[in-house]
C-alpha cells in the first residue's frame, strides 16, 4: 500500500465557457469505416464517368438512385446505365447548410428526372445563377476527373 | 384493445438554450407540473414510461432515457426509448397508447426532451441532416431545409402555391404564440417581414423555418378506470395512425392517392402522387386514425389541429394530406383564412371566406413559434390538445385567448424526415 499515492497532474485543463452553470467545451472526433456495401458499383461507376441506376429484374421498375432490391416487388435489381441528360424536376439554392457544407454555400440542389426512369436523382447544379434555374430545364451530367467516391462525383450543368 | 385516455400533461418553456438545467431536470419539471395538475396521481400508480429523444449526437449521452427514468424516481418500473426523427414525440405518444391499450399498463408516462443548444446551429443542422440517407442524400445536400425547399418548389409548380401563402402560415403561427408563454419565438409579423428575412434555401426564408430548441414535455395516459379515478376531465384518444415513405424523397413513386372517406377518385384525376409535393405517409397516418375515430370528413368533424409545421411549406402540404382541403388547395386554404383563429387580428385580409369551415391549425403557435426540441415536440402537441379539450388553456397559459369554445375533437400530427415517419392521433373530449 502507498498512502502517498497521487493521480498524475497534467496541463490539459478545461476550456471553460461559463460558470453557474459550468459549461465546458469538448471536442469530439471519430473516424468511421463507412461501407457502401451493395451500393459500391454506383460509386465505382462514377469514377468511370457512368451514372448507374437499378432496374428491377422482376417488375422492371427503374430507380435513378440505386437500390439492390425493388421496393415495388422485392426482387433483386440489375445495374443499368442512366441517360446523361435529363430535366430539372425541382430545385433550390441553399444559402445556409450543415456545418460541413457551409463553405460550399450558396449551392443549388436539383432533383433530376430522366426519360423512362421511374424515380428522381438528387444532385448539384452548377454553371447557373439561382434565378436562372427553372423546372423542366434540360441538364447534362458531368463527372469529376479525380474521384472522391462520393455522390458529388457527378453533378449537372445546363444543357 | 381497450380505450385509452390522456389524464395529464406538462411542458417546459421551449428556448434556444436552457444551460442551467440538463435533460433530466427539464423532464422532471414537465413531469412535476403534470403531477401537480393531477393531485390524485402518485408516482406509485405510474406503471412505466416511454422516453423520446431524437439524437444521441445532441445529448452526447447514450441511453439518456434511463437517466430520466432514474431522475424521476421511476426505477425499477419498465421503460424504453423511442426514436423516429422528427416524429419521435408522436411515436412516443402512440407507444404509451399501445402500452395502455394492450393492457400491459394502467397508467403510462410518455416523456420526451431534446437539448439542441449543446452545439452551434450549423452543427445541429448537420446532425439533423444525418437523418437523411448518408450514402446518397447527406453528402449532396446535407441540409433538411434544402430538401423541403425542393418539395415546396414542386408544390408551387404543380398547384400555383405562392410564397405569400407560405408567409401567411408564419404570420398565423407566430401571432398565435403571442398568447403562449411556453413558446420560444412569439412575434407579430407581416408577410413582408417573412419575405424580407434572410433566405435559407430558396424560396424559404428563416421565418419559414422552425428553430432548434431545448425543452421537454410529458403526457400521462391511462386506462378507463384509472382515468375516471384520477382525473376530473380526462380526454379520450379516439384514434391513432402512422404512415411511412421512402427515406430518399427522390425515390417517391407515383400512384393513386390514398382516398379519405369524403374523397373520390375523380377529385384527383391526373394527379401524379405523391411525388415530392405531398406526404403519402401523412395521408396513411390520417386515414388509419380517421378510421379508428370514426371520422368521415375531417374538415367538418375536427375542431382544431396541432400539426408538425417545421416549415411553413410543410404545414400547407399537411392540410392536404390530412384532407382538410384537397391536394393542391393548401395555398387557397390559407388565403381563405380557414386555419386562423377567429378571435385574433392577423393584419391579413382573407379571400373566399366560408369556402372552408374555420378549423384553427396550430393555435399554440406550432413548431414555427414554439420551437422544436425534437423529442418533446410531439408530446408538446398532445399537451396543448389536452388542455384545449379540457378547456383549461386559460389556467395553464395564464391567458385564455387561444382557448376554443367547447372543442370536441382535435388532431395532433408528428412528422419525420421528408415524410418518412408520420403519426396522427385524434383526441376527443368526454
Amino acid at each position: 500500500m502507498d498512502k502517498n499515492a497521487k493521480l498524475p497532474e497534467n496541463e490539459t485543463g478545461a476550456v471553460l465557457f461559463n460558470v453557474e452553470p459550468i459549461i465546458l467545451k469538448y471536442h469530439y472526433e471519430i473516424d468511421y469505416l463507412h461501407s457502401y456495401a451493395q451500393d459500391s458499383p454506383f460509386f465505382a461507376g462514377l469514377a468511370h464517368g457512368k451514372l448507374l441506376g437499378s432496374r428491377c429484374t422482376g417488375c422492371g421498375h427503374v430507380y435513378a438512385t440505386p437500390r439492390g432490391h425493388c421496393m415495388e416487388c422485392g426482387a433483386a435489381t440489375a445495374w443499368a446505365e442512366l441517360p446523361t441528360e435529363g430535366r430539372v424536376h425541382t430545385y433550390t439554392t441553399c444559402y445556409y447548410g450543415g456545418e460541413a457544407f457551409l463553405e460550399e454555400t450558396p449551392f443549388t440542389l436539383i432533383l433530376v428526372e430522366f426519360e423512362r426512369v421511374d424515380t428522381l436523382f438528387l444532385s448539384r447544379l452548377v454553371g447557373v445563377e439561382p434565378d436562372e434555374v427553372t423546372i423542366g430545364m434540360p441538364v447534362r451530367a458531368k463527372f469529376r476527373r479525380n474521384s472522391t467516391f462520393r455522390p458529388t462525383d457527378v453533378y449537372f450543368v445546363p444543357l | 384493445m381497450r380505450p385509452v385516455y390522456m389524464i395529464g400533461g406538462g411542458i417546459t418553456k421551449f428556448a434556444k438554450a436552457h444551460p442551467e438545467k440538463d435533460f433530466r431536470l427539464m423532464v422532471k419539471e414537465a413531469f412535476d407540473y403534470a403531477l401537480a395538475d393531477l393531485p390524485r396521481l402518485g408516482r406509485a400508480e405510474i406503471d412505466g414510461s416511454v422516453c423520446s429523444y431524437f439524437s444521441d449526437h445532441f445529448t452526447r449521452q447514450l441511453k439518456a432515457g434511463a437517466m430520466v427514468q432514474d431522475y424521476l424516481g421511476l426505477c425499477p418500473k419498465p421503460s424504453r426509448r423511442i426514436e423516429g426523427g422528427g416524429a419521435t414525440g408522436g411515436l412516443c405518444f402512440q407507444a404509451a397508447w399501445e402500452a395502455v391499450a394492450s393492457g400491459r399498463m394502467e397508467v403510462c408516462l410518455a416523456m420526451g426532451f431534446e437539448t439542441m443548444s449543446r452545439v452551434n446551429t450549423w452543427k445541429g443542422n448537420e446532425f439533423i441532416a444525418l437523418a437523411s440517407d448518408t450514402n446518397f442524400d447527406y453528402p449532396v445536400g446535407g441540409f433538411y431545409t434544402g430538401y423541403y425547399a425542393m418539395m415546396v418548389r414542386r408544390h408551387m409548380h404543380e398547384f400555383g402555391t405562392t410564397v405569400e401563402q407560405l408567409a401567411k402560415v408564419a404570420v398565423k403561427n407566430h401571432r398565435n404564440a403571442l398568447h403562449n408563454p411556453y413558446a420560444q419565438s412569439p412575434a407579430a409579423l407581416t408577410v413582408a417581414d417573412v419575405r424580407s428575412a434572410p433566405l435559407v434555401a430558396t424560396p424559404l426564408t428563416i421565418r419559414d423555418c422552425c428553430q432548434m430548441s431545448d425543452g421537454a414535455a410529458v403526457a400521462i395516459l391511462a386506462a378507463e378506470g384509472a382515468a375516471e379515478r384520477l382525473c376530473d376531465r380526462p380526454v379520450r384518444i379516439a384514434g391513432i395512425g402512422c404512415g411511412t415513405d421512402a427515406m430518399r424523397m427522390a425515390d417517391r413513386p407515383h400512384g393513386p392517392v390514398l382516398l379519405l372517406p369524403h374523397e373520390t377518385v375523380a377529385d384527383y384525376a391526373g394527379l401524379r402522387y405523391p411525388g415530392v409535393h405531398s406526404f403519402r405517409g401523412g395521408r396513411s397516418a390520417a386515414k388509419l386514425a380517421y378510421e379508428m375515430a370514426g371520422i368521415a370528413d375531417p374538415g367538418k368533424e375536427l375542431d382544431f389541429v396541432e400539426l408538425h409545421d417545421a416549415y411553413t411549406s410543410s404545414e400547407i402540404q399537411t392540410y392536404e394530406d390530412l384532407g382538410l382541403c384537397r391536394y393542391g388547395e393548401g395555398g387557397g386554404y390559407v388565403d381563405a383564412g380557414a386555419p386562423f383563429l377567429a378571435n385574433l387580428d392577423y393584419g391579413l385580409d382573407f379571400s373566399a371566406p366560408g369556402r372552408w369551415r374555420r378549423l384553427p391549425v396550430n393555435p399554440s403557435g406550432g413548431l414555427l413559434a414554439c420551437g422544436h426540441p425534437v423529442g418533446a415536440t410531439g408530446l408538446m402537441q398532445a399537451v396543448f390538445a389536452f388542455w384545449q379539450l379540457q378547456g383549461t388553456i386559460g389556467k395553464h397559459l395564464g391567458d385564455a385567448t387561444l382557448q376554443l369554445a367547447e372543442p370536441r375533437r382535435g388532431l395532433i400530427h408528428s412528422h419525420a424526415g421528408t415524410g418518412t415517419y408520420i403519426t396522427v392521433s385524434i383526441l376527443e373530449s368526454v
